[in-house]
């Protein structure tokens, strides 16, 4: 029998005469006879590794993989960067992957440090004080955002830019069901932007628990966040800004603009794409929001000798201490990603993360100089690496066609056909670029 | 009890690659100004004009650590010597399962056509992703008793989430709006922080004196204003509740529906199914059961399957066939509560776990299970001398003790106990968890320890024990051994400082 347990077939006989029995299904006596299965799991039988391993080599082989099988211009979340081998190296040593959450911070201070680490690169990166030891993803981040949010200003109405990504949306409206939120939509208006309701009388006096919108957005649009700011204000609400980390190598950071609180999505940070997870939920807040902040927070403390030293702090936020009333149910995260991608951000460091940065723009916007060249002009006024055209036939038909090339076209927008969301990143060299915009206009002669 | 704890046991971690106790710089102390890492290839496109975005570009650049890659290689390093782990000792923490990872699943992780995949590839260039997931979703259909599954929960609390807004979505498809959920007071924290989230009331079930949901208050306590129940079976003490089909028999009676916190499936994998016991409504944790890494803290996996009835309220999509599985397709169901994930969970770890669950096959992940519960038992019978076990029944993967005499004649607490273990190369069972038993320690040996280990383990423990006699304060001052000591986690959460940033000058 295969099994990762090391008992001999003497010692388990041997356990079970210490136990005073003959067999292993007296274990279960107090199991219901009714409820004991005398039948075998309907499953296959134990097979060696290396078939194991044979059939997952097999399912991947049934997957058209960005780099060997496409070349990616696809974005909506989830990037095709260049990795680190000191941070896959780093980030995948098994005291990291197989530690447990840090209970014992006495023996967890690698992953301990490592997260404080994280907190500060995430906090400085987003322009705020605090963030959090990571959550699931960025749908995630966004509803514990909200979460909090409603907790701190006990709204339940939320404004919602049409511009977030429509899967956080969806998952903000799936779990709003049991927090009993309302939401309005925001819409877009030139150049896929949110337009900001604009009164100039500041009499309007509904209140709301938070406003939302990207940075950038999911069509690529850089937000106006001083407008967004105004919003908030007018209705007494928290701002929170979905943004991608990259960008802020660039642009200035949500907190500059006054952000309440910020999260995104990780991935981008030297995480594999995945199939969509495990990805990388990010979360920063004001100081003033610490007791009310979603997840894990690693604090620097001293031990008994005065050194310094790590450990999961304000642990009264969470379930497993203040149950029902808890403000989020987290308990497991992303620790490794988060670990990960900290690794990542140090080999870029200070200069390479602005180079990085430059590249995604430099790209975004060579290729947007292309494709209007052959008549598809970006609808994107102000975009960073992602932007988004009117494709003239349908973008379903279209993105299909350019599989057939080895392209991953793009994003489509769930329910607009005739749009592609369009993301480069400092992977695509200018020969895929030339090629991909050679074959679009094929396609569309 | 004749196994040799002097025969090198696999699981005790007595030695720490250490060359002294200093503190470990973070890595913005080991910066120095323009130092780099980095390595970045030239794409040959042109530098193109910031004019769009000048109102937006930042002044100051991030301020990132700056250091050589030898310099951050040799960090890291060090930090990942400062970390107990599975793959250093073993890890009897209760309600974790912190069994073996092996190591075949970090290769099938690494296949270029796993994880390599955009999420936003089309369904006809993802069909072995799709697959893969179909077929993860029939073993956990197959192993739980359940009609169909979602994999997008994350973390089994995400999971447990998903499965109560499920049933709020099912009363409310009946024109209902029931407002209570029914928990046991041994459950976990995140139990009833779910049942706030989804919109509900936790109601809180005591266990009568034999650890078990005692049938007579619950049958009081349950009324048309219940929405449901939320049970792990074994229950958090590590017993089976014998009475399991009276209980959701009680619920279901007032059209409420059961919920299986799949936290302790390693107990039962392949003997006995929460389908069978009536439960509507499964999650169940990968990181657990299915041995996949948790990473200091996750990722995790939290799939929850549903019997039939329950199946068009699962979040989409799923990955289904329309011509008889030669071809997959995402298929959202018609009633379905929405997303709980960007996309479609932690596929990664799902490949994993599958690749877990072919290896052992039908058998061997019963055997899994039945050595889980056997080295629980063998242990608990072991160190009942030194500890009392809170309860008599067999117990099935984990079981709870109470130091509260060694507390009343020594002052030694569960904690200090904790502490002293992991001077002695083990990490520490989980403490004063369940809250129902006083000074509690939970041990969950996991099936893959070795009896010579689970030796090591009750020696380690009989040691601590004769030593708080002898000299309590010695056991106080613990842990000596190990990259810091006790630490002043009332500082930490007095005066918070969780950036470099925060800290006082």
């Amino acid at each position: 029998m295969p099994s990762f347990a090391p008992h001999t077939d003497e010692e388990i006989q041997q356990m079970l005469a210490d136990l005073g029995m003959s067999s292993l299904q007296e274990l279960y006596s107090s199991i219901p006879a009714a409820l004991l299965r005398t039948e075998p799991l309907a499953v296959a039988k134990d097979q060696s590794e290396i078939e194991v391993l044979e059939q997952f080599v097999q399912y991947g082989a049934q997957n058209a993989a960005v780099r060997t099988a496409l070349v990616s211009f696809a974005g909506g979340g989830a990037y095709d960067h260049d990795l680190s081998a000191a941070a896959r190296h780093l980030g995948t040593q098994s005291a990291f992957v197989t530690a447990y959450t840090p209970y014992q911070p006495e023996v967890a201070q690698g992953v301990l440090q490592a997260l404080f680490e994280f907190q500060t690169i995430i906090a400085r990166l987003f322009g705020l004080p605090i963030a959090n030891a990571s959550l699931y993803d960025g749908a995630a981040s966004l509803v514990e955002a909200v979460n909090m949010a409603v907790g701190f200003t006990k709204e339940r109405h939320i404004l919602v830019s049409a511009g977030v990504n429509p899967a956080y949306r969806e998952a903000l409206a799936t779990f709003g069901a049991g927090t009993r939120l309302s939401f309005e939509t925001i819409e877009l208006g030139a150049g896929d932007a949110t337009s900001f309701p604009f009164t100039d009388d500041g009499t309007d006096d509904t209140k709301a628990g938070a406003v939302i919108v990207g940075y950038p957005n999911y069509f690529g649009a850089i937000e106006d966040l001083k407008a967004a700011r105004a919003l908030a204000d007018r209705h007494g609400a928290l701002l929170i800004v979905v943004a991608d980390p990259i960008a802020l190598g660039l642009l200035r950071s949500p907190g500059e603009f006054g952000a309440d609180i910020v999260v995104g999505e990780g991935q981008p940070l030297g995480i594999p794409l995945s199939f969509g997870g495990p990805y990388l939920g990010l979360f920063a807040a004001r100081s003033e929001y610490v007791r009310l902040m979603p997840g894990r927070l690693v604090g620097e403390t001293l031990d008994t000798e005065g050194r310094r030293a790590f450990v999961t702090t304000l642990r009264t936020r969470e379930q497993d201490i203040r149950r029902e009333k808890a403000t989020s149910n987290v308990c497991t995260n992303q620790t490794l990603m988060a670990i990960q991608a900290a690794i990542h951000m140090a080999w870029l460091g200070k200069q390479g993360f602005g180079i990085l940065a430059r590249r995604n723009y430099d790209g975004a916007h060579y290729l947007a100089e292309r494709l209007n060249e052959i008549g598809l002009a970006p609808s994107t006024t102000h975009f960073f690496r992602e932007f988004t055209v009117r494709t003239p036939i349908s973008a379903s038909e279209l993105a299909h066609r350019l599989l057939t090339h080895g392209f991953l076209a793009g994003v489509i927008p769930p329910g607009f056909d005739d749009r592609l969301v369009i993301a480069v990143t400092e992977a695509r060299r200018r020969v895929e670029i030339d090629s991909f915009v050679d074959t679009i206009a094929k396609e569309l002669r | 009890m004749r196994f040799a704890s002097t025969s090198a046991p696999g699981g005790r971690a007595r030695s720490a690659p250490l060359v002294g106790d200093a503190e470990e710089p973070t890595i913005f102390e080991l910066s120095v100004p323009t130092r780099r890492a980095f390595s970045l290839r030239d794409t040959g496109v042109p530098a193109m004009d910031l004019a769009p975005i000048v109102a937006w570009i930042r002044d100051e650049p991030v301020e990132l650590p700056e250091v050589s890659e030898r310099d951050l290689v040799a960090h890291y390093t060090r930090l990942a010597s400062r970390n107990y782990s599975v793959d250093l000792g073993a890890y009897p923490l209760g309600s974790c399962t912190m069994k073996y990872n092996p190591k075949f699943a970090d290769q099938v992780a690494g296949i270029d056509g796993l994880a390599n995949v955009h999420p936003a590839t089309p369904p006809e260039a993802i069909q072995g992703w799709l697959r893969l997931f179909h077929e993860l979703e029939r073993y956990v259909c197959e192993i739980t008793g359940m009609a169909q599954a979602t994999l997008q929960p994350p973390a089994g609390a995400s999971g447990e989430l998903t499965g109560l807004l499920i049933m709020r979505a099912y009363h409310a498809s009946r024109g209902r709006s029931p407002r209570k959920v029914v928990i046991p007071d041994s459950a976990h924290g995140t139990n009833p922080a779910s049942v706030s989230l989804a919109g509900f009331e936790a109601v809180t079930v005591p266990s009568g004196a034999n650890g078990l949901v005692d049938l007579a208050k619950l049958r009081d306590l349950v009324d048309a204003d219940t929405a449901g129940i939320m049970l792990t079976n074994p229950n958090t003490l590590g017993l089976f509740e014998e009475e399991i089909r009276e209980i959701l028999a009680v619920i279901h009676a007032v059209d409420g529906l059961a919920y299986y916190d799949g936290a302790n499936l390693n107990a039962i994998v392949g003997v006995a199914r929460p389908g069978d016991m009536g439960f509507d409504i499964v999650h169940s944790n990968l990181h657990k059961t299915f041995a996949t890494p948790h990473g200091g803290g996750g990722p995790g996996a939290g799939p929850v399957a549903v019997v039939e009835h329950l199946a068009g309220f699962l979040p989409g999509p799923l990955p289904r066939s329309l011509d008889g599985g030669s071809s997959y397709s995402w298929v959202t169901p018609e009633r379905s509560i929405g997303r709980v994930h960007a996309f479609y969970g932690n596929a990664v770890v799902l490949a994993r776990a599958l690749a877990f669950m072919k290896y052992l096959g039908s058998d061997g992940m019963r055997t899994m299970s039945e050595l889980a519960v056997l080295n629980a038992n063998w242990l608990r019978a072991r160190i009942a001398d030194s500890f009392a076990v809170a309860y008599e029944q067999p117990c099935m993967h984990e079981f709870v003790v109470s130091a509260e005499a060694l507390k009343t004649k020594t002052g030694v607490r569960a904690l200090d106990v904790a502490k002293a273990l992991l001077d002695s190369g083990f990490h520490s069972p989980t403490v004063y968890f369940p809250l129902v038993v006083h000074e509690a320690l939970m041990i969950e040996p996991t099936e893959t320890e070795s009896p010579q280990t689970l030796e090591a383990l009750a020696l380690a423990l009989e040691e601590i024990v004769a030593t708080a006699y002898k000299d309590a304060e010695a056991i106080l001052a613990m842990p000596r051994n190990t990259p810091v000591r006790r630490l002043d986690e009332a500082l930490a959460a007095r005066k918070p400082i969780l950036t470099e940033d925060q800290r006082p000058l």
